[in-house]
């Protein structure tokens, strides 16, 4: 599949997903009685920066494996570059980019090898490989230490990495569950200007995150309670709406009005 | 499907491999290591055979005799003696194991028309050891009974022993063939569900399963290195049983190699299965163990002889798959024989790769109910 590498791909569908990255309409995903993804319907613009926040248990881990394909949705339907969720799997694997909660890079294998590994899983040819290696490892820095085994980078330096490695076949989406924890201010920071440097090359960012300060860096974002979407929309909207000073005082008002179960 | 995935893969997948120096001396020397171990340690067969003679009358024959036990090199004579009365005490202290009692006149007895007695004792505390070193002491007496009978007159009655295929009574050369099967499983079954299970542990399956890599590229991927590893193991082994204890490869060694890889791609869907079936490094490691090392290795005929067992446990060896690799292994090593022998074997493992082969694929996709 050699055309899957170019960034300006032809959406798969047209009509009512017709300029969204992603749109989801009452998507929903039970687990025997218990409801995980409780009809969340969002739109998410091409090369909007869209974060997706919630407590731990919310939610949002089984909304992102059922838009990048790992689950199957129970109800509902969602569209991500274009293509339905739950019938055109492969080619919305060839389109997105995903970087888990843990750590998606092989400590074993150098810098260099992993990038070599995920330029070709995703089917780019050598010739490609080598020059995103080149640029990637200059942006970053990390040129001389381009043959290190990973294992021996700081763990900033692999979150970085491991981000511009999800997007070495420059995937139209990202999604990032959680790439930030346990980094400390100055990297997050740093890793945020590469979201922001991918967002105005024009991909579409799909984050998660527990740092509300990140929040406000979003677009727009959704914030997740027990399932469903209690609040959606730019940070200064969602502020003036609820009266609030800071994504972190929405987020607090929003949680604490949610039963305890929620915490799982 | 796209090839140069795969390839990406696999190169990972030796990267993985050959980084980890421990694991692969390990594994590389495993084979030496066993074949080593079981030879010596664990052999069945009787050596340094303590024996007591009693000869009243010492006489060429006798004397001839007695030397044909040394020649064995498996006896070495502690005490010679004109009455028994020695042997009693002997055996107590398990200073002998065997005792040869010449009845007076044997040498005369030998020449004339009348049998000649000869009374083999045997310390039978150890009833393996007893009847191993009984049937080597027939065997001695009988050999030199063949060719004095050869050589002019009667034949005398002595009860024969004669060991196909095996006649030095080598437990060596059945060891390795099951050897050969021990290594394979626990290369191939053990270290992929170990790397796969790795993989789920460390949260890398996930962002391969989410790319355009197919399951079955993921497995295949996997199972190709290991495949390299059991060939190597297998070649060392058969090296090792060759140039440390001279085991016979009579049979073709293209056709072992080949059922070999056919008996390792059933070892390599084992680990798979094991894999997509348990949550830990540590809880894939142990199953893999419980599952194939012991079933392989206590059930299939390489310690003990399914023909002794109870006849419930039977019909169970005929899923163990070690049980019909070590009749080829066996068969093509020892007998020489070749795939007109062995065919049913060899559908029986190839229908075993099959099914387990198309199970693994199945339960390692990613859970989309």
């Amino acid at each position: 599949m050699s055309a899957a590498t170019g960034r300006v791909g032809v959406p798969g569908k047209t009509g009512a997903a017709d300029g969204f990255a992603i749109d989801a309409r009452d998507l929903t995903r039970r687990f025997g009685s218990f409801v995980a993804v409780d009809h969340i319907t969002f739109d998410i613009r091409a090369g909007e920066v869209f974060g997706f926040l919630g407590a731990n248990g919310a939610g949002k881990t089984t909304a992102i494996k059922m838009l990048v394909g790992l689950l199957a949705p129970s109800e509902g339907a969602a569209h991500v570059a274009g293509f339905d969720i739950r019938t055109q799997r492969d080619q919305i694997r060839r389109n997105i980019g995903y970087m888990s909660q843990r750590f998606s890079l092989y400590a074993d294998l150098t810098v260099r090898e992993n990038i070599r590994l995920y330029g070709g899983i995703y089917g780019l040819t050598p010739g490609q490989i080598a020059e995103r290696t080149t640029t990637m490892l200059d942006t970053l820095g990390l040129s001389s230490n381009a043959d290190d085994l990973v294992a021996r980078l700081p763990l900033g330096w692999k979150q970085k990495l491991a981000f511009s490695v999800a997007l070495v076949h420059k995937p139209r989406i990202v999604f990032l569950d959680e790439p930030t924890s346990g980094v400390d201010p100055i990297t997050r920071r740093q890793f945020w200007e590469l979201i922001y440097a991918a967002a105005a090359r024009g991909t579409t960012v799909f984050v998660t995150t527990h740092y509300m300060d990140e929040a406000e860096y979003c677009d727009r974002i959704s914030i997740m309670v027990d399932g469903k979407i209690a609040a959606l929309g730019t940070p200064a909207e969602l502020k003036e709406k609820l009266g609030a000073d800071s994504v972190d005082d929405i987020f607090v008002r929003l949680a604490r009005g949610a039963p305890k179960g929620a915490a799982a | 499907m796209n090839r140069n995935a795969l390839r990406a893969f696999v190169v990972k997948e030796f990267h993985h491999i050959l980084r980890d120096r421990q694991t692969l001396t390990i594994l590389l020397m495993m084979p030496l290591v066993q074949v080593i171990l079981f030879g010596y340690a664990l052999r069945s067969d009787v050596r340094d055979i303590r024996l007591a003679v009693v000869d009243p009358t010492p006489d060429h024959a006798t004397l001839e005799l007695q030397s044909r036990f040394i020649a064995t090199n498996r006896f070495r004579i502690v005490t010679t003696s004109k009455t028994p009365d020695v042997i009693e005490p002997l055996f107590r202290r398990g200073s002998a194991d065997v005792a040869l009692v010449f009845e007076p006149g044997f040498a005369s007895h030998l020449r004339g028309t009348d049998p000649a007695r000869v009374l083999i004792a045997v310390d039978a505390s150890d009833p393996n050891t007893g009847t191993t070193s009984l049937n080597y002491t027939r065997a001695v007496i009988a050999s030199y009974q063949d060719e004095r009978s050869a050589a002019n007159m009667q034949v005398r009655i002595v009860p024969e022993t004669r060991m196909r295929f095996n006649p030095t009574l080598e437990s060596v050369n059945l060891f390795v063939p099951g050897l050969i099967a021990l290594v394979l499983v626990l290369v191939s079954a053990l270290m992929t569900a170990i790397s796969l299970s790795r993989e789920k542990e460390r949260g890398t399956m996930e962002v391969l399963l989410v790319s355009p890599l197919r399951p079955q590229q993921i497995i295949v991927g996997k199972v190709i290195p290991y495949l390299g590893l059991a060939f190597a193991n297998v070649l060392t082994a058969l090296l090792a049983a060759w140039a440390v204890f001279h085991v016979p490869f009579r049979g073709s060694v293209v056709l072992l190699l080949t059922e070999s890889v056919i008996y390792t791609i059933v070892s390599l869907a084992l680990g798979v299965l094991v894999a997509a079936r348990t949550a830990s490094q540590r809880a894939a490691m142990l199953t893999a163990m419980l599952v194939t090392m012991l079933p392989n290795t206590l059930l299939s005929g390489m310690i003990f002889p399914i023909a002794s067992m109870p006849a419930w446990l039977r019909p169970v060896t005929y899923i163990v798959p070690a049980r019909w690799f070590i009749v080829i292994a066996r068969g093509i090593m020892l007998k020489g024989v070749g795939i007109t022998i062995l065919w049913r074997e060899t559908l029986i493992l190839s229908i075993m790769a099959t099914l387990l082969l198309a199970a693994a694929m199945r339960s390692f996709k990613p859970r989309m109910e």
